[in-house]
């Protein structure tokens, strides 16, 4: 039997990508650069509001302090998200955002669809319904990488800026803590190296259609599964949290 | 009593698409009546994660419930097995199509991610040519956009009478 600790850090860190992911993408609401793009950024943001709520709701069982779902988005301090570091980066222009849930896009699918054959049953049926999901994310932002970087000089420069100045925050996507080998030595959580591979293979051959050239290996940027994260998310809370930091207990 | 239950179930809407049921749409997963204590339980899957409609959706088993008399209830979410549109019934898509919204189309081969496939399957989900028009039935139309009015639907166009039209996607 595992330790509830670990599967609810576990659980809470895959909870607080898609909540950071999703506020940022609230923003673009109503900044869309045409229509349907508002429509689908928003639309993204309202699927992965869906699935932190599961892992949230699932995370505050475990936890078992009497905290819900609300109050873990709504009550915590930037040092106690575990959210990647990838997801709280600002929107930037559209190529920015678009890199930004592609790359996100390729490693949550990849996640998802080994978490559908976890040992723990709550987190095989999240990852069975918000694969389905997922994969249609996927499909759109890999067609806008493609769309982007083998269009205009303009779009392919732009594309190309945003493919190079996130590729820092990929690497702790495929890091493995005490955490990770933990819920994988039970069959909970799954090998990173794996979704590495996984990852690699589509980006490169995603890029490559693209005409856009892969980053070279940098200096890798990491700590936001253990609550040490960028200035941004700070701002980003501070809106996120705003009601219920000013107005406790607040309800519609 | 629980065939009783069914039945009412189906007055309750879809509050995006009046013209589906929730029976309809397939999210009832499960109705169950403890005998001892006359608790009902009716159990109910979301169609998408976010879907905002869930919340007035489980408002409105309530009400139903409540005026068919039922007041010990027990409203529960399930995920698994993850709803699709397959079970979505043909007299369901035969409204559907009436009502203005073309119904979901399963194509033979989907692009995406089985397991032990890789990620690489992934590219394309336009189904131009397979989506008919519900207004004319043409079947030459073409995706707008990818979302729609409701996570559910997708934008269309009919490239032979021209009209736009709101599709279900298929999940």
């Amino acid at each position: 039997m595992q330790n509830n600790q670990s599967l609810f850090e576990y659980v809470l860190r895959l909870g607080d990508s898609c909540l950071i992911l999703s506020q940022r993408l609230g923003e673009w609401c109503g900044h869309g650069p045409i229509l349907e793009e508002d429509i689908a950024l928003t639309n993204f943001a309202l699927d992965l509001l869906g699935h932190a709520r599961f892992w949230l709701s699932y995370a505050a069982e475990l936890e078992g302090a009497g905290r819900d779902e609300d109050q873990l988005a709504f009550l915590r301090d930037s040092g106690e998200f575990r959210n990647l570091l990838l997801v709280e980066q600002e929107n930037g222009d559209f190529a920015e955002t678009i890199a930004r849930q592609f790359y996100f896009d390729v490693w949550h699918l990849a996640m998802l669809d080994m978490l559908r054959n976890s040992t723990d049953g709550r987190a095989r049926a999240i990852a069975e319904k918000a694969a389905k999901e997922v994969r249609y994310h996927l499909q759109r932002s890999t067609d806008w990488v493609i769309r982007l970087g083998d269009g205009t000089a303009e779009s392919k420069r732009r594309m190309q800026s945003a493919i190079d100045s996130l590729w820092m925050y990929t690497g702790e996507m495929f890091e493995m803590d005490a955490i990770d080998y933990e819920m994988l030595s039970h069959g909970v959580g799954v090998d990173l190296s794996i979704v590495r591979e996984r990852w690699m293979e589509h980006v490169s051959k995603v890029l490559d259609q693209a005409t856009l050239t892969l980053p070279a290996s940098t200096w890798m940027q990491r700590g936001g599964k253990q609550g040490v994260h960028t200035e941004r998310l700070g701002y980003l809370l501070s809106e996120m949290q705003t009601m219920q930091r000013n107005y406790p207990g607040l309800q519609w | 009593m629980e065939k009783d239950i069914w039945e009412w179930l189906k007055e309750v809407p879809d509050p995006e698409i009046p013209v589906l049921s929730i029976i309809d749409l397939g999210i009832v997963r499960e109705v169950h009546c403890e005998s001892q204590t006359g608790t009902a339980k009716i159990a109910i899957t979301p169609t998408y994660s976010g879907c905002p409609a869930m919340v007035v959706i489980g408002e409105e088993i309530r009400a139903t419930m409540k005026r068919h008399g039922v007041d010990d209830l027990v409203l529960e979410t399930v995920l698994f097995p993850a709803w699709t549109t397959d079970w979505m019934s043909e007299d369901a898509k035969e409204r559907l199509r009436a009502y203005g919204v073309a119904p979901p189309v399963r194509l033979v081969k989907i692009a995406g991610l089985e397991a032990g496939q890789p990620l690489a399957g992934v590219n394309s989900d336009d189904r131009s040519g397979f989506v008919a028009c519900p207004q004319c039935g043409s079947i030459r139309t073409e995706v707008i956009s990818r979302y729609g009015s409701t996570p559910c639907k997708a934008l269309y166009k009919c490239k032979s009478c021209l009209e736009p039209f709101d599709a279900f996607k298929c999940h």
